[in-house]
């Protein structure tokens, strides 16, 4: 075991780990957030992508020692600290991006680092750009309208 | 996951140090190898990770060639636009987030027979510069998972000479996104290079006849009826040998179309 140390939502924060411990369980069980949700523990469904450094990963599939020293932003720094939600999340909500939940710390991750790069994304990018996040409610075409939202762009286009 | 120690060094005299170390492995991206160790398929004793070495990083161009630093993520590569087909096959792998930690240099050690990247090296007659050695990619790719890296040797960057011609057609695998058929087609100084991935049982390999027929009629039209033998061709759920050869010949004839 080994302390670690990294900036998260904004704060600075220890903890140990193993070299096998990944970001995942140690974002979870040693720090304690557990909005990061671990899908499939297997790299496909997107449930667990924080950002590290500003960058989309699935924090399943990186150790928590290669994150050492990094800026790491998770679901719970999203809102402000007042509990107001972020536009993106607002938008899921107003618009019903979620059934079941499970997904969305994933998708709302997703989508804010979609929305960085491109801001105002056409249908057919969201949908690209989440090809890494999957709904096992199937709520896909909610969760594209959302971010069209979010974004500041007309849902209906999302919606055919 | 079983155990094993961790080690982040800072250069790559210090990386391949401690790869001397009986059953250490090294670890870029962890894209493939971090779901490899989760299902115990493979037991280092130590992992060594790349990710911390600067010399590692970056891309440069420099009249024809350019060169890419070993630990330059995907979506570095896809970024840059030096080479478009390149940059083109790079930002369609995976999905943004295994992009943003997969890396040049792991795909090609890891040479998965359905990755892309090793169609690139050998499409456009990249070289691989290690640690210790070049290794041009004729004769660097060696069959399934294999490679003719040594033990404890480090790709440090891969050099792309400029083609003056050249695109990438994937056919996906729908649920991976690996290719089912990928064909790299290049047209450079010394001739039109046809690199096929996803198709062979012993990987990623050169389609010799459609680069003869290409090299003194460059379209697609050169190809007509043109399909590489389905013997040796993988054959699983997904495809059948022959459906793969078939394949091979649509996909290499939308590349030369496409790369104009």
């Amino acid at each position: 075991m080994a302390t670690i140390s990294m900036v998260v939502n904004g704060r600075q924060m220890s903890g140990e780990a193993e070299g096998r411990t990944l970001l995942s369980s140690f974002l979870r069980d040693a720090l304690g957030l557990t909005g990061t949700h671990v899908g499939c523990d297997t790299g496909q469904c997107g449930a667990c992508v924080v950002h590290v450094n500003g960058d989309a990963v699935k924090s399943c599939n990186m150790l928590a020692m290669e994150a050492d020293g990094a800026e790491v932003a998770t679901i719970e720094g999203q809102a402000a600290p007042d509990g107001t939600l972020n536009a993106i999340q607002a938008a899921f909500q107003e618009y019903h991006g979620l059934q079941c939940g499970f997904c969305t710390p994933g998708m709302v991750m997703s989508a804010a680092a979609l929305l960085k790069e491109i801001p105002k994304p056409s249908e057919a990018e969201i949908r690209k750009y989440l090809s890494g996040n999957l709904c096992r409610c199937t709520g896909y075409h909610n969760i594209v309208r959302a971010i069209m939202a979010a974004s500041g762009q007309d849902v209906a286009v999302a919606a055919e | 996951m079983y155990a094993f120690d961790f080690e982040r060094p800072s250069t790559v005299a210090d990386a391949v140090a401690a790869l001397s170390a009986e059953d250490a492995q090294a670890l870029s991206g962890g894209q493939t190898l971090i779901p490899t160790l989760k299902q115990r398929l493979a037991s280092p004793s130590k992992l060594v990770s790349l990710g911390g070495i600067a010399e590692l990083q970056g891309i440069t161009s420099d009249g024809d060639a350019v060169t890419i630093g070993a630990g330059t993520t995907h979506a570095a590569v896809a970024a840059d636009g030096s080479i478009p087909a390149l940059s083109a096959l790079a930002g369609n792998i995976g999905d943004p987030a295994v992009r943003n930690r997969g890396t040049i240099g792991g795909s090609l050690a890891n040479n998965d027979p359905a990755a892309c990247y090793p169609s690139a090296a050998l499409g456009l007659g990249a070289t691989i510069v290690t640690n210790a050695r070049e290794i041009v990619a004729d004769d660097f790719f060696q069959g399934l998972f294999t490679t003719a890296l040594d033990e404890g040797e480090i790709i440090t960057a891969v050099r792309f000479p400029k083609p003056q011609a050249a695109n990438y057609q994937k056919f996906e695998q729908p649920a991976s996104r690996f290719a089912l058929v990928g064909v790299f087609v290049a047209k450079g100084a010394d001739g039109v290079r046809v690199a096929v991935t996803g198709a062979s049982e012993d990987g990623v390999f050169r389609w010799s006849e459609a680069e003869a027929a290409l090299g003194s009629n460059f379209s697609a039209g050169a190809l007509d009826g043109m399909a590489p033998p389905a013997d040796g061709m993988i054959s699983d759920l997904h495809g059948s040998a022959a459906y793969r050869a078939n394949l091979v010949g649509v996909m290499t004839r939308r590349a030369v179309a496409a790369a104009g």
